[in-house]
């Protein structure tokens, strides 16, 4: 036993690795957060020269960082609402991890929002001085908003640590909050899909920008769709990918393989619903939206490094390649595949994301005006391992310390 | 919606082919608008140039090359709800570009003057209006400006400097408009010279004339009904409704200004009523 | 934001866009409220809960109650 002896910490009928190997673990992730700290820093006293944006590429890797990983956390409402809302049981098995990494999702991309936008302080702004009309502000209302209702969901298992529940007050109000939870989970769905769908949003409604201009319903560009159709078929994919990498990790094993097949099986047919509206839009926007504007399909992939490649790397590599192995009950069954087969699923999000931001700002709309390239400076990168670094920090101590997993003790056990 | 309902819509109109290419307009706006010089101006791309004058040629080898400048302005976007040619109305309409996406209400379209404005204290800094304008008119403060030396004594009290991680743009020199408009207030008269940008006033060869598009004794409304085969606008068919509007004789010019598909015929719009 | 702050018009865009939110925080707000609520009228007749790890709430909640001196 060491000397730093913290199991009666630990959720009941759990191991877990040693405190100096714990401690160890978070100064590895500690020296990430330090690196985003002094990037951090350097934005904020010198202002944001200190990144490689410039007015061409008035969003760069941040704001890739950011849609990315609140797509990848779209598992935390698409869980909860299978869960909560449709009863999905065999979910309450992974619920808990779906929420921590939606929390840690959205709160790093609110951190980084925060160096992000010229004015900090100013923040409040979007909100008191709302354009009702924009995008932007429906995004920063419904990710605020439903960062709320994930802190709420986080909470109870917070309370749940085996020391805390003792407590009267909290083992009470975590149970109530337990009680009512298809109430904030209905609330998250209805949040996340509006900002999930803005996110796309706000590339679709750019008519100015034919890259990332599409036409749509009403007031909502066919992006609007793309994106929560794409947020809900790649959230459930990592969830799980995270998951098997903390078994990996851990030796242990947390979820039964049926669970994360079902993951699988929804993220699949989810996926493949995406890849043929996408395939419809794309096919639409090539022959006859950007036609309006006098743009030729070829013309976006004809100039700088970005070539058809892309398209095919992201909608082919990123799309129907793991749509197709998602929903092949052989590949689900085989634990290395189904990892990559949702590896291929969140880099087609990630890059779909990567896509709509950094190739509509590289290509020109005047015609006398040139592509442009961008490379973040490792003052950007430092910001986003930070992000990444403190959402192993949270996930670390988590696991360690809150009772995540309800089937691990079982499937443990000799 | 903002919709050009109001007695006046300021707007430029500049003869492509009297520009020399002098830049004196940009150097007379950065000078009104207490627009400074950034610490580092190797880069270009980081530098503030409200009025930005482009050069572009025909592509051709010497002795066929020909050069043309194009002073670029911010278009000061109407969209396309009732514009002003009523037939370019697009029933898909869209708002001003720029305006239309700024979460915090920091830039906004006057109906009363169809000019787009900017308010720099409020702008959080989220660059989307940046990513928006496709003609590259808004400029991001990426560094304090620092006015070295004792050259803030040359500062323009009438309009107010921007700090670091907000957004600015042309503004048709509106702090004119208001001092013309406080003329006006105290009995003067507010006649077509009164309102003058500071690119207007600069250029030497007369190529840019600003004035009121819904005043038909005003030189702009003239020259748009007079020669309205040779002018044009930047992007039309974007649907942007720019109120900057452009004249050349040469064809090659006019192509310069839109995007076209293999094939496809310039696009000529009918201008004036 | 607010109906009586400067820039508020009551046009659609401001209703529907601004009710949804009040409205989404309203319905976050009662939730809450009712969980503290239950969670003092537990704690004043000093009723604890255990907890599996699951979220088997409703049958185990009053099954499983236990009271403490």
């Amino acid at each position: 036993m060491s000397a730093l002896d913290d199991s009666r910490f630990w959720p009941e009928g759990v191991k877990r690795c040693s405190p100096e190997r714990f401690g160890l673990w978070m100064l590895c992730c500690g020296a990430l957060l330090a690196w985003a700290l002094l990037s951090a820093f350097l934005c904020l006293y010198k202002g944001l020269n200190q990144t490689a944006m410039n007015d061409y590429f008035a969003f760069g890797v941040w704001i890739v960082v950011d849609l990315a990983i609140i797509a990848l956390g779209a598992g935390a409402f698409f869980t909860g609402f299978l869960t909560y809302l449709l009863r999905t049981d065999e979910l309450k098995n992974i619920i808990n991890a779906a929420v921590i990494i939606g929390f840690i999702c959205y709160s790093g991309a609110i951190l980084m929002l925060g160096i992000d936008i010229g004015q900090p302080i100013r923040g409040w702004f979007g909100f008191w001085h709302a354009n009702v009309h924009s995008m932007l502000t429906e995004v920063m209302f419904c990710i605020t908003t439903y960062l709320i209702v994930l802190i709420i969901e986080f909470v109870p298992l917070i309370l749940e640590n085996r020391q805390i529940n003792k407590i009267p007050e909290f083992n009470v109000f975590a149970h109530h909050l337990h009680r009512i939870m298809i109430v904030f989970a209905g609330t998250g769905t209805f949040l996340s899909f509006f900002h999930q769908g803005s996110l796309g949003g706000m590339y679709g409604v750019l008519y100015a920008r034919p890259f990332a201009f599409r036409e749509g319903f009403m007031i909502w560009p066919w992006t609007f769709f793309l994106f929560i159709l794409s947020a809900i078929a790649s959230g459930p994919s990592f969830t799980t990918l995270i998951v098997m990498l903390t078994e990996k990790v851990s030796g242990r094993r947390l979820t039964s393989h049926k669970v994360k097949m079902l993951m699988a099986k929804i993220s699949g047919g989810l996926l493949t619903f995406y890849v043929l509206l996408k395939l419809a839009d794309t096919y639409y926007w090539a022959q006859v939206t950007s036609a309006k504007a006098g743009v030729p399909f070829s013309f976006f992939y004809s100039d700088g490094p970005y070539g058809i490649w892309i398209l095919i790397l992201e909608i082919v590599v990123g799309g129907i390649i793991p749509a197709a192995m998602l929903l092949a009950p052989m590949v689900r069954k085989r634990y290395g595949l189904l990892a990559l087969a949702m590896v291929l699923n969140c880099f087609g999000a990630v890059m779909n994301r990567f896509v709509m931001t950094i190739q509509t700002l590289a290509i020109p709309v005047l015609p006398f005006e040139k592509f442009i390239g961008y490379l973040p400076t490792w003052q950007e990168w430092g910001i986003a391992a930070g992000v990444v670094g403190y959402g192993f920090i949270i996930y670390s101590l988590a696991y360690r310390y809150l009772p995540v997993f309800p089937q691990e003790p079982e499937l443990n056990k000799g | 919606m903002p919709v050009a309902t109001g007695e006046h819509l300021y707007g430029m109109v500049i003869d492509v082919d009297k520009c020399t290419g002098c830049g004196a307009c940009s150097v007379a706006c950065m000078s009104e608008n207490n627009i400074g010089t950034l610490p580092d101006e190797t880069d270009k791309i980081r530098s503030i140039t409200w009025l930005r004058v482009y050069q572009i040629d025909n592509g051709r080898p010497y002795p066929d090359t020909e050069v043309a400048f194009f002073p670029r302005p911010c278009m000061h976007c109407g969209g396309s709800w009732g514009g002003f040619f009523q037939q370019d109305a697009d029933p898909e309409g869209h708002h001003t570009p720029c305006v239309s996406v700024c979460p915090a209400t920091a830039t906004d379209y006057d109906d009363e003057t169809g000019i787009v404005s900017q308010i720099p204290t409020r702008c959080i800094g989220c660059r989307y209006c940046v990513a928006a304008c496709p003609y590259h008119a808004r400029y991001f403060n990426w560094y304090d400006v620092p006015w070295p030396g004792g050259l803030e004594q040359s500062l323009s009290p009438y309009v107010a400097p921007r700090m670091r991680g907000v957004v600015e743009k042309c503004t048709f020199c509106y702090h004119r408009y208001q001092q013309a408009r406080d003329k006006e207030f105290a009995g003067g008269e507010f006649g077509e010279m009164d309102y003058q940008t500071a690119c207007t006033e600069a250029c030497p060869s007369g190529a840019i004339t600003f004035g009121d598009l819904n005043n038909p004794e005003h030189q702009v409304s003239k020259l748009l009904r007079q020669r309205h085969k040779h002018a044009f606008r930047l992007l039309e068919r974007l649907g942007t409704n720019p109120k900057v509007y452009y004249m050349t004789k040469r064809e090659w010019v006019r192509k310069r200004a839109d995007n076209y598909l293999p094939g496809e015929k310039i696009h000529r719009f009918a201008v004036g009523s | 934001m607010l109906p009586f702050a400067f820039e508020w018009h009551w046009d659609v865009g401001h209703i529907v866009f601004m009710g949804l939110f009040y409205l989404a925080l309203m319905v976050i707000t009662t939730g809450l409220n009712y969980a503290l609520l239950a969670s003092m009228k537990d704690l004043a007749i000093g009723k604890t809960y255990s907890h599996d790890h699951g979220h088997d709430h409703e049958d185990q909640a009053e099954a499983e109650a236990t009271a403490e001196a």
